[in-house]
């Protein structure tokens, strides 16, 4: 099992994620966005930051990187592509994920723990969880405002897509466990395919119990179990 | 070729020098200098840049001893020993008057400044602090000052990826017409890794990195040293704008370069710019330099020398390159899609040469433009300040009994100095780069050293109010208390840095409180063993209504040597004990009580033995490091009954309470449950603990007992309060977001 995390300019959640990833033996290896092959890895990562100074827009500018041709491509064989905050950003201006990532719709930048609810375990990003049905993870962004109209919405819905919802700490979805004014407060959601993961909460600052949760370890078991 | 101004008398003095001063310059040169040159000694002998007014005094505080690896003013930042071949990097700055006028650049631009100035040594930044004031919310200027100022910094922070972990905020009256934004940044070096700010080598290549150069930020080092009034809106101009991302890129590219090896020296253009780094690095190799400014990339055409040489454009660093590592160095800024140019040459002789299209345009002598140097030093006047003898005096006996303490408690909680600052740090990513062990809201924040079981705890701590009622004892609290936030968490103090935030120090009474106050700091690090790496001074803190209260913040940085150390605030484990430890006097002088519940800023501030300070600390580091305690808290604005709410309430997720039960003191209830006397802690620990507690105490010869245990969903302090914990968390947390969501 070896694994890319592609370093653009403006990132900075890199070593953190390479960290993380090293931690459940996914073996990581930083991929300068400048390259083109991403030949050998069977995990690509998309880590958070503020790629590009995140101006213009959240990932607007990073998606033409050299290296994002080759991610859409490993991305349509089938190899898994994890976007986290940035990284899930980047992913929805490529056309890997549907939908948008607007302002937080308090128009401040948030960062917190935050408990999602795990819609769908049976993804290689959440296979490994169990029984285990809330997470408590940090977020940490300014634009985590998931939109997506309703058709895109409907068909996210029946195609199982949505993999987290914002939730309270004992699973319930309300208005209140909202932090940035998602639609149908979707935290994370997956391609029809089921091989890119986009997840605005960041699992690799919640890897030991040192720093507050381990909850985000299962994102990092399920890929190494299901590889 | 621009035509430049004729140099005369009447021109230096608009340049903010003296008569005095400059004559000095013509002396020194023999000659009536350009305008070019006029301008570099202008910004280069301002307080900002040279501390005329201050460096007698500061040389006076302990400035090495202990783990220091660099004395201070050495470099850019002081360096601490943390072991295992590492060091620790801090530093903390103000950015107040830019602040003023523009908050949201002012507060950006004063983030990035600190942040070079600890990775151009070669550390990698893994923290940020501050330490903020403003006047009270409801304002609406003060309200848009405080919103811009915060959001500067977490934009700022948040896209430079090094977590905003802690910091202070006060709102005062005095601040309404100059706010105090001070920035600070901890970083981490390896012993070998380090880099110095000097030039030397003849020939070496002179490079400029970074953003290319603009009229932005011109003479913001002289606007710095001068009252704020109405015509300082018209300053708008001389604020810096910041660039976070290319900030990110340059500390890539910075420490890249650094571990390359391919470096003699490096320093980051801050206040006076290319005038400053060129200078002091050349004044530091006691060599020269040649700089021709054409070949500096300019953001707008057309700008003459002087512009050039004076500009602040923001993140832009001076790098004296290993002659032949020139493609070196240009091809890591090329990864790094920075601009690099070679812009001279180092030279044996000891002057800064500066030409531009063709003709020379300055030529100095860089020893005699720098603080240490040939830079004017002065001691001012002092004289102790007519106001004092005013405001020390209180009758407590002649204030209205409190009634209802439990309301008053509440009231306190709403008070925004005391309430959680939580609206305030979320807006910061204080968890990005995954180190943050204990978070913000608590006592002071720890970060683990990367790669290690280690854990540094970061804090910034002043009561101004102390300050003013008593300059040298406030000060000494200021370092004490500072050092009860890092000891709380099962840290031992390692060294402090200082941001000394007055008024002007041309006025007698000015500078006596700044006098007084940094004998004051001197005291307490020497008695607490934490020698002051360095730091900044900012006068000229007033606004046609006064200066500010004399605010000496401190930021320091403790060690957890082994991270299992590590103890929160907030209380734990329902059932445990909780312990006061240390005395409570009738001490109400500069109190949060006398304040909001009164309205009156008066009395001494409280009484402080350092020695006790001292042993105490030890004492409650001691029973930390033993394994006995479950949560460690000091006590601090508010008094005991404030501390207590706080234990209850800081785990927000899960809110313990507590039943503690005095008897009668030997004063007015108010007073023992708000008092704000020094040397105190709350601890909670398990009972099977209490022997040994005792005994450990006892030994030190500190006042300690079991006044309670925690558990139940009300705070009780009985005879007095009984509040449901919903209630007090609704105003603790609440209380900011509220005023700030009515501004809109």
């Amino acid at each position: 099992m070896k694994s890319a995390v592609i370093v653009f300019p403006g990132s900075n959640c890199d070593r953190d994620v390479f960290r993380a990833l090293a931690r459940f033996g996914l073996n990581p290896s930083y991929v300068w966005h400048k390259e083109t092959s991403l030949a050998g890895f069977d995990l690509v990562v998309l880590p958070g930051g503020f790629s590009y100074g995140d101006y213009l827009r959240a990932g607007a500018i990073a998606r033409f990187s050299p290296i994002m041709r080759e991610v859409v491509r490993v991305a349509e064989k089938g190899i898994r592509v994890l976007g986290i905050c940035n990284g899930f950003q980047i992913l929805t201006e490529a056309g890997l994920l549907p939908g948008a990532l607007l302002r937080n719709a308090h128009l401040r930048f948030v960062c917190k723990y935050v408990w999602v609810r795990v819609e769908n375990a049976s993804t290689p990003f959440t296979a490994a969880l169990g029984k285990q049905k809330t997470l408590k993870i940090p977020i940490a962004h300014g634009e985590g405002n998931y939109y997506a109209d309703a058709e895109i919405l409907a068909e996210l819905e029946a195609g199982n897509q949505i993999v987290f919802r914002y939730a309270t700490p004992d699973g319930q979805v309300s208005p209140a466990a909202n932090p940035n004014g998602s639609v149908a407060n979707i935290a994370g959601i997956i391609n029809r395919k089921g091989n890119v993961l986009g997840m605005m909460p960041h699992p690799e600052r919640a890897v030991e119990p040192l720093l507050g949760s381990t909850d985000g370890q299962w994102i990092f078991q399920s890929l190494l179990n299901t590889n | 070729m621009h035509k430049e101004p004729q140099v005369n008398l009447e021109l230096a003095l608009q340049h903010g020098l003296s008569a005095e001063e400059y004559q000095h310059l013509l002396d020194l040169l023999g000659r009536t200098p350009t305008f070019t040159e006029l301008g570099i000694f202008s910004v280069m002998w301002s307080e900002h840049c040279s501390y005329k007014n201050s460096i007698l005094e500061l040389k006076k505080l302990p400035r090495s001893g202990g783990r220091l690896l660099v004395s201070a003013g050495e470099e850019n930042a002081g360096l601490v020993d943390i072991g295992d071949g590492l060091a620790v990097c801090f530093k903390i700055e103000s950015h107040n008057h830019p602040s003023a006028v523009e908050p949201y650049q002012g507060a950006a631009t004063g983030v990035g400044g600190i942040m070079r100035d600890v990775f151009t040594m070669g550390a990698r930044p893994i923290a940020a602090l501050n330490s903020l004031r403003f006047g009270p919310l409801d304002d609406a200027r003060n309200r848009y000052l405080f919103d811009g100022v915060v959001r500067g910094i977490a934009d700022y922070g948040n896209c430079l990826g090094v977590p905003t972990v802690a910091g202070e905020i006060y709102f005062e009256p005095c601040y309404s017409g100059n706010p105090l934004v001070n920035a600070m940044t901890v970083g981490i070096v390896r012993h070998d890794q380090t880099a110095r700010a000097v030039a030397h080598g003849r020939g070496n290549p002179v490079y400029i990195i970074g953003s290319r150069t603009g009229r932005d930020g011109i003479h913001g080092a002289t606007f710095a040293s001068e009252e704020l009034d109405e015509a300082s809106e018209a300053r708008r101009p001389n604020v810096q704008v910041g660039d976070p991302f290319t900030e990110k890129l340059l500390l890539e590219a910075t420490l890249e370069l650094i571990q390359a090896g391919v470096l003699v020296g490096i320093q980051d253009m801050g206040a006076a710019g290319l005038t400053c780094s060129s200078t002091e690095m050349a004044a530091k190799g006691k060599c020269g330099m040649e700089l021709i400014l054409d070949r500096v990339p300019l953001r707008e055409p057309d700008m003459s020398a002087y512009e050039i040489m004076l500009s602040e454009s923001q993140e832009r660093m001076l790098a004296v390159v290993k002659k032949g590592h020139e493609a070196a160095v240009e091809a890591i800024c090329r990864k790094w899609d920075l601009e690099c140019a070679c812009i001279g040459r180092v030279i044996d002789e000891p002057v800064l040469r500066v030409y531009f299209q063709g003709q020379k345009v300055a030529e100095v002598p860089p020893f005699h433009c720098v603080l240490g140097g040939g830079a004017p030093v002065y001691q001012r006047e002092a004289r102790k300040p007519t106001y004092l003898e005013e405001v020390n005096r209180l009758e407590l006996e002649s204030l209205p009994p409190v009634t209802d303490p439990g309301r008053v408690l509440l009231q306190l909680l709403g008070s925004p100095n005391i309430a959680s600052k939580q609206w305030v740090y979320e807006q910061y990513d204080h968890m990005v780069q995954a180190g943050t062990c204990l978070l913000p809201g608590g006592d002071a924040a720890v970060v683990r050293v990367p790669g290690t079981n280690k854990g540094l705890a970061v804090t910034t701590d002043c009561n101004a109010r102390y300050v003013y009622l008593n300059p040298r004892r406030g000060a000494r609290i200021a370092v004490a208390e500072a050092a009860r936030n890092v000891v709380c968490t099962g840290a031992e103090p390692l060294a402090v840095t200082n941001c000394l935030n007055f008024g002007n120090p041309y006025k007698p009474e000015i500078y006596y409180q700044f006098r007084e106050a940094v004998a004051g700091l001197g005291e307490a690090c020497r008695a607490l063993n934490t020698p002051v790496t360095g730091g900044n001074v900012s006068f000229y803190n007033e606004s046609p209504q006064g200066a500010v209260y004399p605010t000496p913040v401190i930021g320091m940085v403790g060690l957890l040597e082994d991270l299992s150390y590590l103890t929160p605030a907030a209380f734990v484990q329902p059932g445990d004990d909780i312990w006061l430890v240390g005395e409570t006097f009738p001490e109400l002088g500069g109190s949060e009580l006398l304040r909001t519940t009164y309205g009156k800023v008066l009395g001494d501030c409280p009484h402080l033995d350092l020695d006790l300070e001292k042993r105490t600390q030890r004492a409650v580091l001691q029973a930390i490091r033993t394994g006995l305690v479950h949560s460690a808290h000091d006590v601090a604005e508010g008094g005991l009954a404030v501390a207590l709410a706080e234990c209850c309430l800081m785990n927000q997720e899960n809110p313990l309470g507590a039943k503690v039960r005095f008897s009668q003191p030997a004063m007015r209830p108010e007073w023992f449950l708000f008092s704000e006397s020094q040397s105190r802690f709350i601890l909670s620990a398990p009972p099977a603990a209490r022997e040994q507690l005792h005994d450990l105490f006892q030994q030190a010869g500190i006042s300690a007992q079991p006044i309670g245990t925690v558990g139940g969903n009300q705070l009780i302090i009985e005879p007095w309060i009984q509040l449901d914990l919903d209630r007090l968390s609704a105003v603790y947390y609440q209380t900011i977001a509220q005023r700030m969501t009515v501004s809109g």
